[in-house]
This record gives C-alpha cells, structure tokens and sequence, in this order.
C-alpha cells in the first residue's frame, strides 16, 4: 500500500455538500471526462494524506438509494458494487451525509452498508447544524449503524483535517471487504430501511428548538407564485445582461488581439511565404482565437450558475418552471441553458450539466442551437436592411424591427416543437422523469468552491471542446485556401479553392431552396461561425473591406439576389447547423458524435424543409 | 380541493395531499400509488416517494403552491422539503 494509491468513491445524497467536499479535497487537482458511452460526468481528483499517501477520489453521482433509476445511478450503483468496467472498486466508501438533514442519507447509508466495502461516513455541514442547535451523539450513532463517523466542515479552510487523519488510520489497518449482501430493494425493504433511520435519527439527534426559519421566510417571497416569477426574470435578466454586456468588451479584445497578432505574424514574415502566412494567419491563430473568444461567456456563465446552485436557488427555479416548461417536455432545470443559448449555444449546452436526467439534458442540448444565437444577428442585420423596407406597419411597428422578432419568435417555437417531437419519438419507451427534487435550506456559497468549478469549467473547454473546434477551423481554412488561384487569375482566389468546388457541386441542391453558388460558397467558411458568412459573401462577391463593407455587401447583395432567396437566406439561418464549434461541443459534451450527428441531421433537414416552403411561397406570392 | 374523479376516499379524514391547500399540515397514513395522473408505474412512484422521505407517520405541511394551476406543490415532509407535482402526491394519503 505505499506505492499504490489508495482508491476512495465519495457517495451521497444529492444537496449533502458531496461536490464541496470533494473541491476541498483535490483543490484544483481535478480531472473531468465522461464515463464510456455515456453521458455521465466522471470527476476523479487526487490528494496526499497528512502521513504522505497518495489518495485518488472519484466523486459518484448522488443518489437517494442503490436502485440504479438513472444512467447516473446506475454508474453510482455498479462501481460501488464493483461490477463497472474500467473502473476498479474503491477500497474505502466515504458516504457524504448532510448533518442538517440525515433522514434520507442514513437510509442510504443502511443500504450501503449491505454491500460490505469498507465504509465511513462523513457528517459534513456539522457547524451549520451546531449553530441550529442540532446535537448528535456520534459515538451511539457510529454504534448503532456499525461505522465509523468523521464530522466535516467542506467549505472550510481545514475543515476536512479530521477526514484527512482518520483516513490515514484507516490505511494503517488492513481491511477486508465482506461479501456483498445487497440486492435491490423492495418497497418493504425501503420503508423497513427508512423506518430503521427514523429509529437511530431519533435515539441520537436532538433537534433545536427553533426550526431554520430564514430558508421559509426567503422561499415565502422567492416561491410566491407572482412574487417568484418577478424575482427569477430579474436574476435572468441581470445575467443575460452580464452575458453579453460584460462578456463583449473582453470577448471583442480578446478578438482583436488575435487579429493583430495574426497581422504581425503576417507583416513579420518574409515574401513569398504566402502559403506558410495565410495557413499561420488564418487558420492556427484565427483558430486558437475562435476558441479563446468564448472563455469570457463561459466563465460568467458558470459563475451565475454555481452561484445560483450553491445557494440553493437552482431548485426553486425549477420550481417556478416547471408547469411553464413541462408543457413543451423539458424540465424546469433546462431554463437557464436555455437561455443562455441565446447568447451562445456553446455555454448553453455546457450548462446543461445542471440537468440530472440524461434524456431532459439530451432534449436540451437537441433544441439549445435553435436559440437565437448573437453570432446570427449580423447575417440578420445585413440581410434585413437590404432587403426589407424600414416602413411603419400598424402605426406603430417598424417592418424591419418586426421581421427580426419574427425570426427570434421562429426559433423559439421551432425549439419547444422540436422537443415535443423528441420526446414523443425518441423517449417514447421510457418512462419520463417525473419532477420530484429536494429543496435544500439555503446556503453562503463559498467563493473557493465556486473558483474550483468555474476554473475547471474553463480549463475542460479549452482541453476538451478547443482541440475540435481549433481542428475544425484548420480544416474550414484549408477548403477555403486550396487549390490557390492559378497566376493570373481573376476574381477572388477563394472561387479557385476545394470550397467552390464544393459550393459549385451543391448548387444543384440548393437551387430548389433559391441559393446560387456564391451563397454555397460563402456557407462553406461560415461553418467557422455564423457571421463570418457576411465577410465571406462579401470576398465572393469580391468586395474590399471585408466585414465593414456591411452596407455595401447589402446593397450589392439587394441587385443581385430576389427577395425571396433573401427570405430563403434568413430562414436557413434559423435552423441551418452552420457552427463547426457548436457540433464539436455537442460531441464533447455527450460523449460521442452520435448526437452530434443527430442535431447536424435533423437542423440541416428542417432548414432545408423551412427555406424550401419560403422560397417557393415567396415566389408564388411573386416577390422578386 | 379540487373536483378530480381520483379522490377515492375510504375515510372521510383522510385526503389525498394532491389535493390539499396550500397550508395543510397532516400526517401520512399510507401511500396508495395505484390511482393516479402520474406516468409512473404505481411500484416505481411508490419506491421514488418512499426515497424521497414520504413514509407513515411522517408530518406533511404544504408550504408552496406553483403559479400555473397551483402546480407543482412544495411539501414539507418532517424536517425537509420536497417539491413534487400535484399528480405524483395523489399517491399520498393523509390526515
């Protein structure tokens, strides 16, 4: 046992401050992937003990009981009972308990215990429940369940050293596992087990005399059913706000240091490297920088929404909810990814972490790239003001303002169809999950727990979803930069390349839908991102100024294109999956290109369905 | 209370908390999961309350009610709170 290191499975309750524990446990020593096929996050860490052993910890997924009711408990289930490919079976079992509310851990603790690993268990948020009044006679308890107890305070400095010192007693000793017991449960069994807790519960906590008061008194303004719903579109508005005010001005340096940087690259080097140039220029650092630019929207992402669920608010939004978002089939909790999609759907499909249930998180991720994303607002600028009048209808409304909220309205209602869809055909053999969650009392959230999770937040995007989204660029800039333009040649060099081979080649599809093969050449590099698109058409159409000649690519564009491919145009770009980046989040985030896929497929059939009607319909209607 | 065609009562104390008032506080006297609007089997919703802390004896107080139909509801079941919808509560019978 001294070289090896020593395997330990935190295993609790959801809401027992298991994740805190396992922050305050590792630090920033923390790894996370996805176990094998599914879509399940793995979280391993590692930390030495005070006597210098080496210590890796794997932080399970919650869970109430051994059952195994979702991919997430089964994963809990099957290691704990070692029976889990590719994972060893932990030497010793920390079962995390919530010292404030023990009722439904210690049943599962009663249950664990029938599995036979060597088990502790861990009272953590013992100060909270000390300053209630909360008394446990530790020394009955650990009697009376046959383990050994350590108390914990996770989001405290030092708070886990008792831990630390009885997990290196615990190493000294040998221990052997017995053999497991477990089988799955009754509803006998469970209403003997919970009955069982109620009996040691009662024979050695005392509880205050004075209830937790201050969590009833926020839920009575935060849950009212006016009052709530006021309350949680203000948080809502205050982080969209944050989104995309606070995260611009970083994201736009962020963007114009990677270009400067490119051009120094580009003026530094020497003539007739011109190759060497464009592939450092355009596709590695342009590459790297596409990535870098969306750290500022995640990291205010995940802050808001580790703050949120540290404090215990996450619960009550799906509360609040849940009626509204059941409707189109998606949990309460697939709100505020949701939402954050209309910023970008790479946060929004990251945060949809917060979704227990893998098939609701699978809905969401589906459906959070319909959302009106801010890199489609300049494609829908450009082709609004070129094409549609900025008359008054109604009095009132402007025509152009209109078409816009129209194409945000087409998203949404697409979104909430889709997910009716899917859970129609795609969940129809499971049972849905039904809402059923804890609402924990309210807590402090602790800024270091907080800064572990955005910071491995962060660093997993760039590791993880970067190194695909950086190849994905280098790939979209080699279509768009090969063959070059033989010598002499004129027109744009980009009409010479793989691209406009392939725009060329896919015209023929795309006449039906009203596209010519500029349009299918300039869609090309806007898979790299929706609004490079606009700076696309404008090389095609060979007009300087790249991205500021907005105004003049519209007024060229509004002489060569009829109305009706611009109709066809704007509503491609409602559903089309022009983001290379979104597709490798998806990939990363469900732990295979099957979904990935999926969402490619289904958005590229609904575009082209969409723009079909539209474009014929227009042409019917005789808009030229 | 609502006029829900579920409500079978076999004892005039003894309600189905899916239809209690925000305000009720009572006492859990068994769970029957076999009638109800949820679309969990009756075994698997009677495993999931029992988890989730709804056994005999257990005290009930309805704290909070959602905007939409007064759904879902947020149920204190001994000292924490649950929040369920009103069609899985069915499945508890109190007094």
């Amino acid at each position: 046992m001294t070289t090896a290191s020593l395997r330990l499975a935190l295993v609790g309750a959801p809401n027992t401050g298991k994740t805190s524990l396992f922050n305050s446990l590792t630090g920033s020593r923390q790894k996370v992937a996805n176990y094998p096929g599914v879509t399940v996050e793995r979280k391993s860490g590692g930390f030495v003990t005070p006597e210098g052993r080496s210590v890796t910890v794997l932080d399970l997924p919650g869970t109430y009981s051994l059952r195994g009711r979702s991919p997430d408990e089964e994963i809990t289930r099957d290691i704990v009972l070692g029976r889990f490919d590719g994972e060893a079976v932990p030497d010793l079992v920390l079962c995390v308990a919530d010292a404030t509310n023990l009722r439904l851990t210690l049943r599962l603790v009663l249950e664990l215990k029938r599995v036979g690993r060597p088990m502790m268990l861990v009272l953590n948020m013992i100060d909270i429940a000390r300053r209630r009044g909360v008394t446990i006679d530790l020394e009955r308890m650990s009697q009376e369940i046959g383990l050994p107890i350590v108390t914990s305070v996770a989001v405290r400095k030092g708070g886990v050293d008792e831990l630390l010192k009885r997990t290196d007693e615990f190493l000294a000793r040998s221990h052997e596992a017995a053999a497991s017991q477990w089988t799955t449960p009754t509803i006998a069994d469970l209403k003997a087990a919970q009955r069982e807790a109620d009996r040691i519960i009662a024979a050695v906590v005392t509880l205050p005399t004075k209830p937790d008061t201050l969590t009833n008194r926020i839920d009575s303004v935060v849950l009212h059913p006016v009052g709530g719903l006021v309350i949680l579109a203000v948080i809502l508005f205050v982080m969209f706000q944050a989104v995309f005010t606070w995260a611009q001005p970083a994201m736009e340096l962020l963007s114009d240091g990677f270009s400067a940087l490119g051009q120094l690259i580009h003026d530094v080097m020497p003539e007739g490297w011109g190759l060497l140039q464009s592939f450092l220029q355009n596709g590695l650092i342009s590459g790297v920088g596409s990535v870098i630019v969306f750290l500022p929207q995640i990291i205010i992402i995940f802050l808001f929404i580790l703050l949120l669920e540290d404090f215990g608010y996450m619960a009550r939004a799906a509360f609040l909810m849940d009626r509204i978002m059941g409707g189109a089939g998606l949990h309460g909790r697939a709100f505020i990814p949701l939402l954050s999609s209309f910023a970008c759907a790479i946060p929004g499909i990251m945060a949809t972490r917060v979704i227990d249930n893998r098939r609701d998180r699978l809905t969401t991720i589906l459906i959070a790239p319909l959302m009106t994303c801010s890199a489609r607002i300049p494609v829908y600028t450009l082709i609004i003001s070129a094409f549609v009048p900025a008359t008054t209808v109604w009095g009132f409304v402007n025509l152009q303002g209109l078409v816009m909220f129209g194409l945000y309205a087409a998203g949404i209602t697409s979104a909430l169809t889709v997910s009716a869809v899917a859970k129609f055909f795609l969940w129809r053999d499971h049972a849905p999950a039904p809402f059923m969650l804890e609402l924990p009392d309210y807590k402090m959230p602790r800024l270091k727990s907080i800064a572990i999770g955005v910071f491995t937040r962060a660093k997993m995007f760039l590791y993880r979803a970067g190194t695909t989204i950086l190849s994905m660029m280098v790939l979209i800039w080699f279509l768009a930069s090969f063959p070059t333009a033989p010598a002499g040649a004129e027109g744009p060099a980009i009409n010479y390349s793989f691209a406009a081979m392939i725009g060329h080649a896919l015209e023929p599809l795309l006449r039906p839908i009203g596209f010519n093969w500029q349009i299918a050449v300039a869609l090309i590099p806007g898979m790299a991102a929706r609004e490079v698109a606009v700076a696309a058409l404008g090389t095609v159409y060979s007009i300087e100024g790249g991205k500021e000649a907005a105004d003049q690519i519209g007024q060229v564009l509004a002489q060569k294109w009829t109305l009706a491919t611009a109709l066809s145009l704007l509503v491609w770009y409602i559903f089309a999956p022009q983001c290379a980046s979104t597709l490798a989040v998806i990939r990363r985030e469900t732990g295979g290109a099957k979904w990935m896929v999926v969402t490619f497929i289904y958005m590229l059939a609904l575009a082209y369905a969409a723009s079909f009607l539209t474009f014929n319909l227009a042409q019917a209607l005789g808009l030229h | 209370m609502t006029g829900d065609p579920n409500s079978t009562q076999d004892n005039l104390q003894d309600i189905r908390l899916g239809h209690a008032d925000r305000g009720f506080v009572g006492k859990i006297i068994r769970l029957d999961a076999l009638v109800t609007g949820s679309s969990l089997s009756p075994q698997e919703l009677e495993q999931r309350l029992v988890e989730m802390g709804f056994v005999e004896g257990a005290r009930v107080e309805i704290l909070h009610e959602g905007t939409i139909r007064r759904d879902p509801i947020a149920v204190r079941v001994d000292n924490i709170t649950i929040a369920l919808r009103r069609s899985e509560a069915m499945a508890v019978i109190v007094e």
